[in-house]
């Protein structure tokens, strides 16, 4: 093990690289051109023996690494935003297909307008591809997603794709001290790929066809136990991690003094941390605030958001993503968890940091304000301009 | 080597069902021989084994079989390419009963 | 794989395997008799690819599945990025011994997949590309593509008094594939089955990206009965309007150069989708076929498979 200053897409790159992928496929976008660049480099000093195939389209990273991933290879591909919507159409034929293949997104937001800055709106607007989503929130759990995230797709439970996602530039261009395991340690880790669902010299297969009215919606019943599953492996996974390298992660949630609080804020990705800090500050003037980052939004954490908001007064949901028309598809999801858990929390949205806008903690406060004293439910926020009159 | 019919029950169990789309190669469950309006039939005196109908068959149904050819039934959608490439006459297109 | 002299692949010595059957094709279908014949060639260890389209559509159909060899359905854009995963994946874990190869329609080769096409092209990936050319999109009921000829009734490009079916030119795949320089190009025609098993022969034996356009007729979307097809492949060449040639190491190469053409006239006139055309449309067909033999017999060498 070694300490290393790296960006979250360094540390990424580091622990792909730690994983041992069979194939590379990659087209590079902003934010995420920095993963592909150290893998290469890795590839040229020999320290990574994957076969880096140059793809001429994000369409064609995703199907080359089904390829790949359907003679049982192990898979890695990565993009963002523009990349990630141009493969779209490959996201449900590898989760359908059940290749566990392993996707890097940094997100950033969606043109029109064009930006490259960082929202959650892209990942999201994939939510119902059937791929795991995980966020992180700092380069660290960046690289050990890198790991986890191959060990807990492959599982025979799961057989499921997986989406890490990091925050475009706040995540993948800043830099932090990094403990980089050793190969050793990640050997006794990470297991090797072995499916039967791939393309065998030794018994053939027919692989990726149409399944009719008559047997499709069992098959598809299928896959949605197999994503359902990932909730336990996940435990599994971080268990026998903690093991190994000695570092633990909490699951599908992470809970920031949430046992008494009386409001809640919940929200993925890096902004978790500056919640963190506004809740220390409401605390120290007497209110028990507390913040819920999700670390998993497939499969969604229905169980841990009914137990850990079942004593809450109210509760927050802060997104970098809106779904037009209606409201935050992350507030979506949490309204129908507290629902399905009998909970009657009122809840409110806050949809801010679009487009790369920053998020003050004088924004998270009003927020917090906002869920203590009620009021509308869904708002934005951060506007700099004068929009209500 | 060949695609064979295979029994296939109904799956019952849902573990019955391969847990992804993957299956083993070549299995058949239906035969093709009710698309047939007309059936080919060989002449075998007047066939000499050069084997043009079997290369040409699009659904490869005629095979080999002692020096001359026969068709599989169960396969064959009664185009008549084989009949139309038979430099002998010995395949006749007759109404399927 | 057959190790047979390439020119010597007959019914004889081709081997008794079928590797495509059961299939719910049309009666007398190109297509799936050019998917039948090289897979014949490439024997089992050909891992094959195809996207959306007539073949796909027809051979994997749970619990009917038509390949006796491994073969997987990629996306409709997918076929070469598809083959170009499969190939790296293979090679990653050590094994050789396999044929990575790709059977995709004029529409999901020339159009929707012409960007992966290259790509892999560009890459010089260890895989061969057959696209089954039976000019429209048939599989969803007989669409133009880019590989329509001029004249062709089409459902998107209907005949009427106002305009003469399809006006645009049939795009010329194998010169723009040629023209990224591939380890090895070539055209064929199901109606000279031996010149395509020999082609298909040579390409399997070769590394590099190997790339094989075979005009594969279709009853149902050509206006022919179901056992012309073969007719058709044949006649498309002796009419001069396809040509069976290659390409390699910088040259182009006419495997078969007519001394006579038969009659266009005839062709054309045989089919459905040309019944409309007029004696002007037909001239006018007549010289694009002159105009292309004239720059073929000028600048390519003559060379029998």
């Amino acid at each position: 093990m070694a300490k290393h200053f790296l960006s979250g897409n360094e540390a990424f790159a580091y622990g792909v690289r730690l994983a041992k992928p069979d194939v590379i496929s990659a087209y590079p976008i902003t934010p995420q051109t920095i993963v592909v660049e150290r893998l290469a480099e890795m590839v040229e000093d020999g320290s990574l023996k994957s076969e880096f195939v140059h793809v001429e389209s994000e369409h064609s990273a995703l199907s080359c690494a089904m390829g790949a991933s359907a003679v049982g290879a192990r898979a890695f591909t990565a993009t963002s935003s523009q990349g990630l919507l141009y493969m779209a159409e490959c996201l449900p034929y590898a989760s359908g297909g059940r290749f566990p293949i392993v996707m890097m997104n940094a997100n950033r937001s969606t043109a029109l307008p064009w930006n490259i800055y960082g929202d959650q709106r892209d990942s999201i607007l994939m939510l119902d591809s059937g791929w795991i989503q995980a966020y992180a929130e700092t380069a660290q759990e960046s690289l050990d997603l890198a790991l986890l995230a191959f060990y807990i797709a492959e599982d025979k439970r799961v057989m499921t794709p997986f989406m890490v996602n990091l925050d475009g530039f706040v995540l993948t261009h800043t830099y932090e001290v990094v403990d980089v395991p050793s190969q050793d340690l990640v050997e006794k880790f990470l297991p090797p790929y072995e499916t039967e669902n791939m393309l065998d010299m030794d018994s053939p297969k027919n692989l990726g066809y149409s399944v009719g009215p008559d047997y499709n919606l069992e098959f598809k019943y299928l896959e949605h136990i197999g994503i359902q599953n990932a909730a336990e492996v996940i435990v599994e996974a971080e268990n026998r991690f903690a093991e190994v390298f000695g570092r633990r992660y909490t699951g599908l949630v992470d809970a920031y003094i949430c046992e008494d609080a009386e409001y809640i804020m919940i929200t993925l990705g890096t902004i978790a941390g500056l919640c963190r800090e506004t809740a220390d500050l409401l605390r120290a003037e007497g209110i028990k605030a507390g913040v819920l980052r999700l670390r998993y939004i497939r499969p969604f954490p229905n169980r841990e958001i009914g137990e850990i908001l079942k004593n809450s007064k109210a509760v927050g949901v802060l997104e970098k993503d809106i779904s037009f028309g209606n409201e935050g598809t992350i507030y979506t999801n949490v309204n129908s968890a507290l629902y399905k858990a009998g909970l009657d929390v009122p809840s409110y949205n806050f949809i801010g940091g679009l487009g790369g806008r920053d998020i003050s903690k004088e924004n998270i406060k009003k927020a917090y304000e906002h869920i203590i004293n009620g009021g509308k439910k869904v708002n934005f926020i951060g506007l700099e301009v004068n929009a209500y009159e | 080597m060949k695609p064979t019919l295979k029994k296939f029950k109904k799956p019952a169990h849902i573990s019955e069902l391969p847990n992804g789309t993957y299956f083993e190669a070549g299995h058949l469950v239906t035969k093709n021989a009710g698309w047939r309006t007309k059936r080919p039939v060989i002449d075998i005196q007047k066939c000499k084994g050069c084997l043009e109908c079997y290369l040409y068959c699009p659904d490869g149904v005629i095979g080999k079989a002692d020096g001359k050819v026969a068709i599989d039934y169960d396969f064959c959608k009664g185009c008549g390419i084989c009949a139309k490439i038979c430099k002998f006459n010995a395949i006749d297109m007759e109404g399927e009963r | 794989m057959n190790k047979i002299q390439v020119n010597k692949l007959n019914a004889r010595t081709l081997q008794d395997d079928e590797f495509f059957y059961g299939h719910k094709a049309c009666a007398g279908c190109g297509g799936s008799l050019a998917v039948r014949i090289a897979l014949k060639v490439l024997g089992k260890r050909a891992i094959a690819v195809l996207p959306a389209g007539c073949m796909s559509a027809v051979g994997f159909n749970f619990p009917q599945l038509c390949f006796a060899n491994n073969a997987i359905i990629s996306t409709f854009a997918g076929t070469a990025s598809m083959l170009t995963g499969i190939e790296a994946g293979l090679r990653a874990k050590g094994i050789d011994d396999f044929v990575a190869v790709g059977f995709a329609g004029d529409g999901g080769t020339a159009d929707i997949g012409i960007q992966a096409l290259l790509g892999a092209v560009d890459r010089g990936d260890n895989i061969l590309y057959i696209c089954y050319d039976n000019e429209a999109y048939m599989n969803t009921g007989i669409q133009k593509s880019s590989l329509t000829p001029f004249g062709a009734r089409t459902t998107t490009t209907p005949a009427g008094r106002n305009i003469h079916g399809n006006l645009r030119p049939k795009k010329n795949v194998f010169e723009i594939v040629s023209a990224a320089e591939p380890a090895y190009a070539a055209t064929a025609s199901i109606g000279y089955l031996k010149d395509y098993m020999a082609k298909v022969q040579k390409a399997s034996e070769k590394k590099g990206f190997k790339y094989i356009h075979v005009i594969a007729p279709c009853p149902t979307g050509w206006g022919t009965q179901t056992d012309e097809t073969i007719e058709s492949a044949k006649a498309i060449v002796d009419s001069g309007l396809w040509y069976l040639a290659e390409y390699e190491n910088n040259e182009y190469y006419i495997n078969h150069n007519p001394e006579q053409f038969s009659d266009v006239r005839e062709y054309l006139k045989s089919q459905g989708r040309f019944k409309h055309l007029t004696e002007d449309d037909i001239s006018q067909i007549v010289s694009q076929r002159d105009l292309k033999w004239e720059l073929i017999r000028k600048s390519w060498k003559e060379r029998k498979i």
